[in-house]
């Protein structure tokens, strides 16, 4: 990610970002209490109705309601988000961390694959793999997007461990005769984590976006209401019903803006290599 | 500079060589039979044997991954099976002027707003300009442009009546405006934070104390000694921006209904042609690594101090 973040008077936001997430998530995981509707629910009488007191922020065009299905989109956003960063980040530490210890071929065969991998702007390897496995699902869209994840996560710590290697605690536990595997989990990883997990933080934006924007092109989760999915009726729409693609939009927005004001934080908290230009 | 630049050519083509392979075989796990999905399961039998033929279905994988080969080598990306002599690369040839021009106009968009705020930012870093420039960059960040769009179509087709609806016929500046603001908006935050920094390093320099106190205008120091020098890193930015600008068309050109390679591999996927989803996705990773190649000489020949190791 880029430096986006603001001066010291701003410096508030991290605690807002995170407040902000702490509702994404408890809607996510309360989703089926919170809904007044049952997102199955069909009603062909209202199809694709603006907001009334009945349905507040309307109804789509099967005449679900718009709310119960963005408040159920809480859980795949999240859904999506978190299990795609857990597994790219576990993965792609793993993978970079062997990368960088060993070296020699080993690094170059898994460099190269980095960068074959990361050669595919953006979501284009994971449109190809959705187009593949034909009836998208949340498990093919998690799929889709840690099979490029993984790629950056790995450089990153690849990068970590090349300078990590050298330090003397890495060399106390090579006399000491611990093992490769222990040196690595338990010595170098813990003291490269922060990096990580600041990439991982906007990670979970960059995936939630993702799943929007396959949703978007009718690619995502077919087994799920997502946000995405919403907007692309919504865009369809547009001259009927403009609430239809304001609502999914604006839950995407506060969802990613809260994740980038929580990664700001972490990062000037975390993140030793980032020196403030105050 | 030498042997950094073979370096880097020898791995891109290492990438050109890992990106064919990988979508070859990729496209070839899809489940099914691909003459069944194109053609659809009551074409004739005849038929069925010659598109079969066409796309040397019943040789071995490796003679059809080597030929294969022979079209990306030729530049064609095979033939169109399903329209006889019509290859794969007179389609992307039909449909890159649109994106292109989209992504033109997108990058115009995207600097017209990020140098003027960046260069602000950075002459009063920490003060409103500085803090409200922050805001907009991240909000430019976490505004999906598929719904940005939707929104300015709202806004200025709907409501203002000021520009053409999607799809309506009309061509031209008018119908290019939107899409390019949706497109640019995100790159424009993204540029403007970094040509904010990197003014800011440069800013603080020996050369630029130096032009002020020859006694030069605020304006040609910022602009012509400190801006000109800032811009070098920013370009790589634009270079690694450009793959986002490629997937982002994908998007743009399906909310304006725009014709071009987005359309043309929705289409493919939607139609389950196999071959023009193949062509395009190896075509756009292809351009996106020769515009990273190209970026990083320029950016070496521009700035000889640079490396990458």
């Amino acid at each position: 990610m880029i430096n986006a973040s603001p001066g010291k008077r701003l410096r508030g936001l991290p605690i807002f970002g995170a407040v902000l997430l702490g509702c994404v998530l408890f809607i996510a995981i309360f989703a089926d209490l919170l809904a007044p509707f049952s997102i199955t629910q069909i009603d062909v009488a209202r199809q694709l109705e603006g907001p009334t007191s009945l349905h507040w922020l309307g109804t789509d065009e099967n005449g679900k309601d718009v709310l119960s299905l963005l408040l159920h989109g809480a859980r795949v956003a999240c859904l999506v988000g978190l299990s795609t960063v857990a597994f790219c980040s576990i993965l792609g530490t793993t993978i970079g961390c062997i990368s960088g210890y060993f070296g020699g071929w080993v690094d170059e065969v898994i460099m190269r694959a980095t960068e074959t991998l990361m050669a595919f702007p953006g979501i284009l390897l994971a449109i190809l793999v959705i187009f593949v496995t034909q009836q998208p699902s949340i498990l093919a869209v998690i799929g889709a997007l840690s099979i490029t994840g993984w790629a950056g996560y790995a450089r990153l710590v690849r990068a970590q461990v090349l300078a990590e290697r050298e330090r003397e605690y890495v060399e106390a536990a090579k006399s000491l005769g611990f093992g490769n595997a222990r040196i690595m989990y338990r010595e170098i990883i813990p003291n490269i984590l922060g990096p990580v997990i600041v990439q991982a933080t906007f990670g979970v934006a960059g995936a939630i976006l993702a799943e929007a924007s396959l949703s978007f092109l009718g690619l995502g989760p077919q087994d799920a209401p997502s946000w995405g999915a919403l907007l692309d009726q919504g865009a369809s729409y547009f001259l009927l019903t403009p609430h239809l693609a304001i609502f999914p939009g604006l839950a995407i927005m506060f969802t990613v803006l809260g994740i980038n004001f929580l990664g700001d934080g972490l990062r000037d908290w975390l993140d030793p290599r980032q020196i403030r230009s105050n | 500079m030498g042997p950094f630049l073979l370096r880097r050519f020898l791995s891109s083509l290492l990438v050109i060589f890992g990106v064919v392979t990988l979508v070859f075989f990729v496209i070839r796990a899809v489940p099914g039979d691909p003459v069944a999905s194109i053609l659809g399961e009551q074409a004739l039998e005849v038929d069925k044997q010659a598109f079969r033929d066409c796309l040397h279905l019943d040789d071995s994988l490796f003679t059809q991954y080597k030929l294969f080969w022979s079209d990306v080598g030729n530049g064609t990306l095979g033939e169109l099976c399903d329209d006889r002599g019509v290859t794969v690369k007179d389609k992307l040839v039909a449909n890159l002027p649109s994106t292109a021009e989209l992504a033109l106009a997108s990058l115009l968009v995207a600097m017209l707003i990020a140098f003027p705020l960046g260069i602000l930012a950075s002459l009063r870093p920490y003060s409103w300009i500085d803090n409200s420039s922050a805001v907009i960059a991240l909000l430019g960040i976490s505004i999906p442009n598929f719904w940005l769009g939707p929104m300015l179509l709202i806004l200025f087709s709907i409501t203002l009546q000021a520009l053409p609806n999607p799809g309506g016929g009309v061509t031209g500046l008018s119908a290019l405006v939107l899409p390019a603001i949706t497109l640019g908006s995100g790159l424009a935050a993204k540029l403007a934070r970094m040509t904010r920094s990197s003014m800011l390093e440069v800013l603080n320099l020996d050369y630029v104390r130096t032009a002020k106190a020859k006694g030069l205008s605020r304006f040609v120091v910022v602009m012509k000694h400190a801006f000109r020098n800032a811009m070098v890193p920013v370009v790589t930015v634009l270079g690694l921006q450009f793959g986002a600008i490629l997937t982002g068309a994908i998007i743009v050109e399906k909310i304006f209904a725009r014709p071009g390679l987005g359309t043309l591999l929705l289409d493919g996927i939607e139609q389950r042609n196999y071959m023009i989803v193949q062509g395009a996705v190896i075509f756009i990773a292809l351009s996106y690594v020769i515009v990273n190649f190209i970026t990083d000489v320029v950016y070496s020949l521009v700035d000889p101090r640079i490396r990458f190791d």
